[in-house]
């Protein structure tokens, strides 16, 4: 039966492998930080680029990253019309301080909640920070592990890349 | 159930082609390996193993079209790292799960995780880093037939290793956000919920009548309002009789479960209050069981650290009791005045402190009818306090610096299940400094000194830290602690790491060498005992 299910998955995955070249947003729910859910796909932003970033109050690298964009954010939005979306893998233990932590940095983000990580497995996160840059059409063209010093640079070109 | 797995998952497989989608399907994943080789170092205790290296390996792949998904995992360790169980051996599958949603369903066969509420009576999940994954074996549905109105039921098997335990386990849960369900267009929110979950396991014991089926049942609310928000959590578990079975003597004793929670926050300024109260909250999926069994979550109520000697003697949350508070104060300064200067400058806040239940848990104390004071704090044995204060400041163009102070108490014998009176509360005080230079464009130096002074445990330590991060492919980095104030002289080590790591793409390689301590490391609320280590390392994670 084990093997039946393998010779399954495998037809599946080759049979499409051809075409799977463009990567679109799962269609998965998170939290709202007022309480309710929205679906991932449904995020919005008139065609302009997207920016998708996935964070947590106990990850020092991940605020790093937030509050370094965070200085320059109106600045990346007058030019290039840019949003980003924070996407909080803080657990239950810690979920209570991402609304006070997201308030009281003077962030201007759109905050979202992956308490159980689900969307978080279903995008291939294996770790945090990781940031990924959607196009007009809400498909992800670039995207990058971890943040060092200076990588902001490097987003803020891609963005550049998709207002052109 | 396997069959009934195969079966389902062709079934959505034909139902594939029904829906109408011009898009092509999508293949994404991707791939984790740790591998680490292990020499002897008879100074710090580390043992070689016998294969000389030892690797963990992850690949995820996912498939979605439309409204359906499918996918799997494969593990394979070969074998597994020392700091993992040995149960961990040899290569396998063992999540895969296909789903597909319509008009508001949502129906998962397979492998899924879930969670109740916090989790206090149900949660299943992965932490690759811990060596944790019970993930679920079975059915859930997930239904969503109002707005604002979320039901959800599953049954399955829990996942230990490369098995699954005994007992079956039955959920469900409704949650229903008020002001979306009745269209109010009220300010405050509200959202409730509900949630049961239920094991079954068949009585084999002679001796004994054990309840076939034990449950656990939760209520939830959350209130907002503006900057405010309440959100508090209760629950109860029934008559199990998990763990506490001896030849002569078994206890059916309840457990329960209340976390509450209030913040408030605005501009520039947020708090955060918290306490919780638990008492013989274990459930695991097997009566009698280890904690690699445990199915649900009682978040551990203190700041979690990510500085190294911050989080030395971490918190962990006592299942069979305990009684704790925290509260958090985030502020920044505003820019432009003497104190928050030309950037602003941000000061961060926690005190948690945890201690025992009053008269002890109702499981200690044999009766089903022991009700100990619900709050009491003074009189009662500390398990653990931190008190911490930090400041981040960005003081020019190139240069940022942090400052954190500590005062932290630990029980080592209750936290590490130790016998009484051998070690005790282990006092330490800690000190850290974290500057970063920007030296030019995309070169930064980044310099950590930490210090802790401890009266207890294996004395004070000291750490340096220095990485160099060329933005955006290379980091760098060199770390030495040293532990100066054990109290046995042969102890006093030096543990040295170096690190350096390649981006590129969607790729990242790290390679290292160097020598870890023997301890308790915690990731995302979930600890584990590590033995100490010497040898190099290899990390590659990628995605597709």
């Amino acid at each position: 039966m084990k093997k039946l299910f393998l010779s399954l998955f495998a037809t599946i995955l080759f049979s499409t492998i051809i075409f799977a070249q463009i990567r679109t947003l799962p269609s998965i729910d998170v939290k709202t930080l007022d309480g309710g859910s929205i679906n991932i796909t449904e995020l919005e932003n008139n065609g302009q680029p997207i920016v998708i970033s996935f964070w947590a109050t106990w990850c020092k690298p991940c605020k790093k990253e937030l509050n370094t964009i965070a200085e320059v954010y109106e600045d990346w939005q007058d030019e290039t019309g840019v949003k980003l979306v924070a996407i909080s893998i803080d657990e239950s233990r810690s979920m209570a301080k991402v609304s006070p932590y997201v308030n009281a940095s003077d962030w201007d983000y759109e905050v979202y909640l992956d308490p159980n990580g689900d969307l978080k497995r279903a995008m291939g996160v294996s770790a945090v920070p990781h940031t990924f840059l959607l196009d007009s059409k809400k498909e992800i063209v670039w995207q990058h592990k971890g943040y060092v010093d200076g990588d902001e640079d490097e987003l803020l070109e891609q963005i550049k890349k998709l207002a052109d | 159930m396997f069959k009934k797995i195969t079966y389902s998952f062709i079934a959505s497989f034909l139902a594939l082609n029904s829906f109408a989608q011009n898009k092509s399907g999508e293949i994404h994943g991707n791939f984790d390996l740790n591998m680490q080789s292990y020499l002897e170092d008879e100074i710090i205790g580390a043992e070689a193993a016998d294969e000389i290296i030892l690797n963990n390996a992850y690949l995820n792949i996912n498939y979605t079209k439309g409204d359906f998904s499918t996918g799997l995992r494969y593990e394979s360790y070969l074998n597994a790292l020392l700091d993992f169980d040995d149960d961990y051996k040899g290569n396998g599958v063992p999540f895969r799960y296909a789903a597909y949603s319509m008009g508001g369903l949502e129906v998962t066969a397979g492998n899924y995780y879930e969670q109740i509420g916090s989790g206090l009576i149900f949660r299943s999940y992965e932490n690759k880093g811990l060596g944790h994954d019970n993930s679920m074996d079975g059915i859930r549905l997930k239904y969503n037939p109002l707005k604002g109105v979320y039901l959800k039921s599953f049954i399955g098997k829990s996942r230990t290793y490369f098995t699954y335990a005994d007992g079956i386990i039955r959920g469900a849960d409704y949650e229903i956000n008020v002001n979306e369900a009745l269209f109010l267009k009220s300010k405050t929110r509200i959202i409730i919920g509900q949630g049961l979950v239920s094991r079954f396991q068949a009585d084999n014991n002679p001796k004994f009548k054990l309840p076939q089926n034990v449950a656990a049942y939760s209520s939830r609310l959350n209130i907002i309002n503006g900057g405010w928000n309440y959100s508090g959590e209760y629950a109860i578990k029934l008559n199990d009789p998990v763990g506490s079975l001896t030849t002569e003597e078994n206890n059916y004793a309840n457990g329960s479960a209340l976390m509450s929670s209030l913040t408030y926050s605005k501009r520039g300024f947020g708090i955060v209050t918290e306490m919780h109260r638990i008492n013989h909250m274990d459930f695991r999926s097997e009566r009698a069981q280890e904690k690699q069994y445990i199915i649900n979550y009682i978040p551990t109520l203190s700041k979690q650290h990510a500085y190294t000697l911050l989080a030395l003697y971490p918190c962990a949350t006592q299942t069979e009791g305990e009684f704790g508070a925290q509260v958090d104060v985030f502020y920044k300064i505003k820019k432009g005045n003497l104190l928050g200067g030309k950037y602003g400058t941000k000061i961060i806040f926690n005190l948690s402190r945890i201690n025992a239940l009053n008269g002890g848990n109702s499981y200690l104390n044999d009766n089903m009818e022991h009700t100990p004071m619900f709050i009491s704090i003074k009189e009662e044995e500390l398990y653990f306090k931190d008190l911490n204060i930090e400041i981040h400041k960005k003081i020019n163009k190139k240069l940022r610096a942090s400052g954190i102070l500590a005062i932290q108490s630990y029980n080592k014998d209750v936290l590490e299940g130790k016998t009484p009176g051998t070690y005790g509360v282990v006092e330490s005080t800690i000190a850290i400094a974290d500057v970063s230079y920007k030296i030019k464009k995309g070169h930064t130096l980044r310099i950590e000194l930490q210090e802790l002074f401890a009266d207890g445990g294996e004395g004070s330590w000291s750490m340096g830290l220095v990485e160099y991060t060329i933005s955006p492919h290379w980091f760098f980095t060199a770390q030495d602690m040293y532990n100066w104030g054990n109290y046995e002289m042969s102890k006093q080590l030096h543990y040295v790491n170096i690190n350096c790591g390649f981006l590129k793409g969607t790729n990242r390689i790290e390679i290292g060498y160097g020598k870890k301590r023997a301890g308790i490391f915690c990731v995302g609320g979930v600890c584990k005992e590590v033995p100490s280590s010497n040898g190099f390392s290899l990390t590659i994670s990628s995605s597709f």
